[in-house]
């Protein structure tokens, strides 16, 4: 009786994705109505051979862990990955080398569009395709209890990865609604939406039907960030379509009102998806890894309950010397100043859980990447509230400093601990002792940590001297340097930061390598995998 | 008063010190006598369970010397 009603469902999907495919104003949006039609063509059939089958024999005892999302979900992290430093390491060069804006490839191979696909694939698709799995694995194991909401957690894999091609493609073919990190024009935030609220459903379900008496740390941290991203993105994609055969749509809010609603966004999403999230990795994985409960259980609540309340309130600080009013920019400077102590106190809890184990710091790369991604991750809080104070901002806004910074949190507080959970779960989800090479996690943490160096360096240098540049005046008050001059002055750090993407692209491609000889070679251990009935 | 005003006062007054209490009250919460035993119980949850869910049965992951909580 279900298919019948899934068939009408997928009917009413194809024609509507059929009409719009003919009546599209723009490319992009025809391109999706096509790819809907498809995939609606492809899954009407494959409901359509399954109706009035016989069921499936339930098999017997009890139902495992659920981790076939896990499994897919690594290898979509892994392989967005590596799209994504691609592509930054690409438009790295492009910087350098604006020839490689090739004439043939335009409009679609330029910086413009390639920029927003870079920031996309490696936050969303690798960010996210690593939290919804790390969070479904943790979750179920530390609440004793498969997954709540049986197929509901491939809808979410499924439903993630189609937003993310979605939001890729329309980047590509001109959909935007020009919002940092949140480029993806109305659909694609609707069916985000659908997507967000079955992934809230299944990690709340499995919470609330958990069989240990308490809620773990971890789960807290990834809670905050479902409901946190759910609210900053219901708030930020307030817009009214010009035409429900279109991409294009107008904002609800517009001026100094938008440019805080998008900085809210932007920072907190900075806050709840790159930092409360991985915080979740961070208090499952290297627990684990390191074989001892976390250093100070109390310090994490404590730790989880100051990064929220604080969190929220740092994004004006994004808008020094605008229009915004005075108060709110001192608002977010002063919270974000604040912000700097829970921040340390996680990383200090994560870096002392080591504490009797840092032995293993010599023989075992993935501590070895846990702690580096831990360094960087007190570093880049460091900085950050460093720059969020008004005078240092006023040196640092625009410049190169701002990537620099974002990088050295996104490649190694975000990226290595990533990488951690990565080595630790494949060999895991696949049955394995351990990963097929330990010494390529090796070679993949050095490459990756000399990446980073180059990378953080050469953009401080670059920053630091664009700011200078721009506010230098000669003794009559007239500027000195032409933007112009800036572009030319940078041309051998950009080159730097572009080297520096290749060791960190090179690292990510060696972790494939590493992940693929284990899943498909090695020795199969039996170790005691869930192994469910799906 | 205009809405805006309004909001304004709010926020910086008594919504301001909600917050603030309601922040030290998890503090003080959660270094409550007693409360070590359930932490230490709690931080070990990671080792637990790893390769299967615990049974229906609660006493399937035993709790050590704590009955509250």
């Amino acid at each position: 009786m279900l298919n019948y009603i899934k068939l009408i469902l997928l009917g009413g999907v194809i024609l509507f994705a059929a009409m719009a495919a003919n009546w599209a104003h723009d490319i992009a949006y025809q391109v999706h109505a096509l790819l809907i039609f498809v995939l609606g063509v492809a899954m009407f059939i494959w409901v359509l051979r399954h109706t009035d089958e016989p069921e499936a024999v339930p098999t017997d005892g009890p139902l495992g862990y659920m981790d076939g999302p896990v499994r897919l979900g690594v290898i979509a992290t892994a392989f967005w990955g590596v799209v994504g430093f691609l592509v930054g390491t690409f438009i790295a060069f492009q910087l350098a080398f604006p020839a490689l804006n090739f004439e043939w490839a335009q409009p679609f191979g330029n910086f413009g569009r390639l920029r927003p696909l870079h920031t996309s694939a490696v936050i969303f698709a690798f960010g996210g395709n690593g939290l919804i799995a790390t969070s479904f694995y943790i979750v179920q194991r530390t609440s004793a209890q498969r997954l709540w909401g049986g197929n509901l957690a491939w809808f979410v894999f499924w439903g993630y990865n189609l937003f993310i091609v979605l939001a890729a493609t329309g980047y590509l073919l001109g959909a935007t609604q020009s919002k940092e990190y949140a480029e993806p024009e109305w659909y694609v935030d609707i069916w985000l939406t659908i997507v967000w609220v079955a992934y809230l459903a299944v990690f709340l379900g499995t919470i609330l039907t958990r069989k240990e008496r308490h809620i773990y740390v971890a789960n807290w941290f990834f809670l905050s960030f479902i409901v946190t991203i759910a609210m900053l993105h219901l708030v930020n994609n307030l817009s009214i379509p010009v035409s429900i055969w279109g991409s294009k749509s107008v904002q609800v809010f517009s001026g100094v009102q938008d440019a805080m609603t998008q900085w809210w966004y932007g920072h907190n999403a900075v806050g709840f998806f790159l930092t409360a999230g991985f915080l979740g990795m961070m208090y499952y994985f290297v627990p684990k890894q390191a074989g001892r409960p976390v250093y100070s259980y109390k310090l994490s609540i404590i730790h989880f309950w100051a990064l929220i309340f604080l969190y929220i309130w740092a994004g004006p600080h994004h808008l020094h010397y605008t229009a915004l009013p005075d108060w709110a920019s001192t608002l977010g400077m002063v919270f974000s100043i604040v912000l700097w102590m829970p921040s340390w106190g996680g990383m200090i809890n994560g870096l002392m859980t080591l504490q009797g184990a840092w032995d293993k710091l010599r023989t075992d790369p993935i501590i070895r990447l846990m702690v580096a991604s831990l360094a960087f991750y007190g570093m880049s809080t460091f900085e950050g509230p460093m720059m969020s104070i008004r005078a240092v901002n006023s040196l640092s806004h625009y410049t190169d400093w701002t990537i620099g910074h974002v990088h050295s949190g996104a490649l190694g507080w975000n990226g290595m601990i990533t990488f951690a959970a990565l080595y630790f779960l494949t060999p895991k989800l696949w049955g394995r002792e351990k990963m097929y090479s330990v010494s390529a996690i090796n070679t993949h943490f050095w490459l990756a940590t000399i990446g980073i160096v180059l990378y953080a360096s050469s953009m401080w240098v670059s920053g630091i001297m664009e700011g200078l540049m721009w506010r230098e005046v000669d003794a009559q008050g007239f500027l000195v340097n032409s933007f112009a001059d800036t572009v030319t002055a940078k041309f051998p750090m950009n080159v730097v930061r572009g080297i520096g993407g290749i060791l960190y692209l090179t690292g990510g491609l060696i972790m494939v390598w590493n992940m693929w000889m284990t899943i498909r070679g090695g020795s199969s251990v039996k170790v005691p995998v869930g192994v469910p009935a799906e | 008063m205009d809405t805006y005003s309004f909001l304004r006062q709010l926020a910086d007054s008594w919504v301001l010190l909600a917050m603030f209490a309601f922040f030290f009250g998890v503090v003080c919460w959660a270094f409550r006598p007693g409360s070590r035993a359930m932490h230490d119980d709690i931080s070990q949850a990671p080792f637990r369970n790893e390769a299967r869910p615990a049974a229906d049965t609660p006493d399937a992951a035993p709790l050590k010397g704590q009955d509250n909580g």
